[in-house]
């Protein structure tokens, strides 16, 4: 009995200390350090009237807690972007876990009195309030892609443009098509979440504009934005069409996933467009090395640009290039085609 | 009678391969006897699988009538179940031993989080392979002493780590995607061995190993023994606690060979990876005969059940229908399945032995 016993001792010893030196060995391994810190995105703000410095002026900031690499980047962007201006004080508040949660942090901010609020709301309908109330109060809103329902609710919205990215992505596909010489291409979509008025919007833009060019989607699968995800609906669509001639893939995230079951089911005949922009899409589009030849982005260098309009509409200047006295209310980014050409210029872009 | 014909049916059910027909004291066929019963349920599985095939057939004759378009297909339709099918076979112990394991989603993204960072990634293949067996298998034994010793419920408590396993994923990776680097590991997804896909050859080991560890091993039979009544197994001498922790290190550590197999797949890992994998695993469990309150469940069942799920997200690809629709087919072939076996087969054994009593008492 008391031999079994320090057996058992000796054997617990040896887990405990095998676990341990485990979990040592382990902790070790969670750095991802190398890994490059996301280059901001910084306008360029060298010449021109709007860059010698005014009055100096406070911007709160407010965006979502970063789940998505593309919302890490928006507050990046943000950051550096201020941090270009010397007379820029960037008051940032975490919006937290939900729409509640970033109404009570926007509150603690107004009662600070900023010269002007930019915000990326959770949801655009349940701040709408908040825009309202700040506005009421004298403080200008910057809406940051979420569109506020309530035009008096803010001062400037800027987004981007998810129709467009459907029709961007129609439209580089038609051509290269038309160059090949495709009567009838055989066209194919894998969406995000099928669910999200974006995902939709996107899906019309691209239905839309094929149809103006005689083509159609041949077949559709919505994956979920993870890359699992996307490798699964990829390889299912790819043993559906056993010829392709061309695919958009809405995200490049879910992407890598996409492109891995391409190269998994060794198919090279057709040209792929992905979506949003990220740094790996890009700097394969450069490298030229797979099916993916372009992307259509949904940049989150809007962010960037929201800071520095901001500023402006604080200082009550115009855009030194319109002939407004004062900046405009509405700003839809275009959604730029990243092809092999100019994936240099838009590397720095991507996130 | 019949109650003592269930038991004996039971005890035989216990100590049987659910492939081997019954041997020993004589008895009625197999296919009235209880002992047979998960052997039709596999075999109703294998109808429905053939009866996907027919439907893809006939929907898609352009397809079907190329060969090896058509081996290329369920080569497809293995791969994609290979990775949710080593979960199912881990979910599966933990559910017949009386548990049940919400963590296996959010496992698989944390170890192929933990496995790709840039530092793990220094370490080659073999530095991933062991970082993720270890991830999973170490969440596990949290899982299993939170339960067995800390008295929480399983459902409480593995829900708890699906919350809390995501969030470390999202800390590891700072909600980025990262890419793998390593070819052997991504080559995983893509090489073949004598013409088999190397992750299909995964997924028949880890089925195998699971297979003989439930039935032909004493661990095996005493997760049936925990999950049918715990209380008497604990007086036949078992150490339930220490069982429950090792089912759930056990599904943790396929867990961790599952989110080898998906970072391969996808040649990387997101900590939103492997969503709702859990549900997925429980439900190909389900409909491949597991007993939800534990006590009765096949390895080659769930495994079937992964199979239906996978051929059924395949032919909807094929035929270009939304997934809304297949996921409504999904949800309705769970109801289906196990309305089917409660109803169908014991109602039909019972009606069968019930028929004979009554001849029986005639004669």
């Amino acid at each position: 009995m008391a031999h079994a016993g320090s057996d058992l001792t000796r054997r617990r010893l040896l887990l405990g200390s095998a676990a341990v030196g485990a979990g040592a060995l382990l902790t070790a391994c969670t750095s991802n350090e190398k890994e490059t810190p996301n280059t901001a995105q910084t306008g360029a703000n060298q010449a021109g009237a709007n860059a010698s410095p005014g009055k100096r002026v406070v911007i709160g900031f407010s965006a979502p807690a970063q789940d998505h690499g593309w919302i890490a980047a928006i507050t990046n962007n943000a950051k550096a972007q201020a941090a270009t201006y010397s007379d820029v004080e960037l008051k940032t508040v975490e919006a937290g876990a939900d729409a509640a949660a970033q109404r009570a942090a926007l509150a603690t901010l107004l009662a600070q009195k900023p010269d002007i609020i930019v915000v990326l709301p959770h949801d655009g309908k349940e701040l709408n309030s908040f825009g309202l109330e700040a506005m009421q109060a004298g403080v200008p809103v910057v809406n940051l892609d979420r569109a506020f329902p309530d035009a008096l609710a803010y001062r400037l919205q800027i987004k981007g443009d998810n129709y467009g990215m459907g029709v961007a992505a129609a439209n580089f596909i038609a051509a290269q098509m038309k160059a090949k010489g495709v009567s009838n291409p055989i066209i194919a979509e894998i969406a995000g979440i099928d669910s999200l008025e974006l995902t939709q919007e996107r899906t019309k833009g691209f239905n839309d504009t094929l149809a103006q060019h005689g083509m159609r989607v041949a077949n559709r699968r919505a994956a979920e934005f993870t890359i699992d995800s996307g490798q699964r609906e990829a390889a299912n669509l790819l043993q559906a069409l056993p010829k392709i001639d061309a695919l958009w893939n809405h995200d490049d995230d879910q992407g890598v996933g996409v492109l891995a079951a391409i190269n998994q089911a060794n198919r090279k005949e057709f040209i792929m467009v992905g979506g949003a922009g990220s740094k790996a899409a890009i700097e394969a589009i450069q490298a030229d090395n797979t099916v993916l030849k372009a992307t259509v982005t949904y940049s989150p260098s809007m962010a960037s640009s929201a800071i520095s309009l901001a500023r402006l509409i604080a200082q009550g200047r115009g855009m030194s290039d319109l002939a407004e006295l004062q900046v405009p209310k509405e700003i839809i980014l275009a959604s730029e085609t990243v092809t092999k050409e100019n994936a240099s210029a838009y590397l720095p872009l991507g996130f | 009678m019949e109650a003592a014909g269930g038991q004996a049916g039971r005890q035989v059910e216990l100590t049987q391969a659910p492939e081997a027909p019954p041997s020993g004291p004589p008895r009625r066929s197999w296919w009235r006897d209880e002992a047979g019963e998960p052997v039709r349920r596999n075999l109703g599985l294998v109808v429905v699988l053939a009866a996907l095939f027919g439907i893809g057939a006939v929907t898609k004759p352009d397809l079907y009538s190329d060969g090896g378009w058509v081996v290329d297909n369920i080569f497809t339709i293995l791969k994609q179940a290979s990775a949710i099918g080593v979960i199912t076979v881990g979910v599966t112990f933990v559910i017949i031993g009386g548990g049940i394991d919400l963590s296996v989603g959010a496992i698989v993204a944390l170890a192929g989080v933990w496995s790709t960072t840039v530092a793990t990634q220094e370490y080659g293949a073999g530095g991933m392979i062991f970082t993720a067996l270890v991830v999973g298998l170490g969440v596990g034994l949290v899982n299993g002493v939170l339960i067995a010793y800390g008295r929480l419920v399983p459902f409480i408590a593995t829900l708890a780590m699906l919350v809390a396993a995501r969030g470390l994923a999202a800390q590891i990776s700072n909600k980025q995607t990262q890419v793998s680097t390593n070819s052997v590991i991504n080559g995983i997804a893509s090489r073949d061995v004598l013409g088999i896909p190397e992750l299909v050859i995964i997924l028949a080991v880890v089925v195998a190993a699971g297979w003989v560890l439930l039935n032909r091993t004493t661990f095996g039979r005493r997760t049936v023994a925990v999950g049918g009544n715990p209380e008497a197994a604990r007086l036949a001498g078992i150490n339930v606690r220490l069982h429950t922790v090792l089912l759930y290190a056990l599904s943790g550590l396929c867990c961790g060979i599952g989110a080898i197999m998906l970072t391969a797949q996808a040649t990387s890992a997101q900590a939103a990876m492997a969503n709702l994998y859990e549900l997925d695993a429980i439900a190909a469990a389900i409909i491949g005969g597991t007993l939800l309150s534990g006590g009765r469940g096949t390895i080659i069942g769930a495994l079937f059940g992964v199979l239906v799920f996978s051929t059924i997200t395949n032919l909807f690809a094929i035929n270009n229908l939304s997934t809304e629709v297949q996921n409504m087919v999904k949800g309705g072939i769970i109801v289906a399945a196990v309305l089917v076996q409660q109803v169908q087969f014991k109602s039909m054994s019972q009606f069968l032995s019930r028929n004979q009593i009554i001849a029986r008492s005639k004669s």
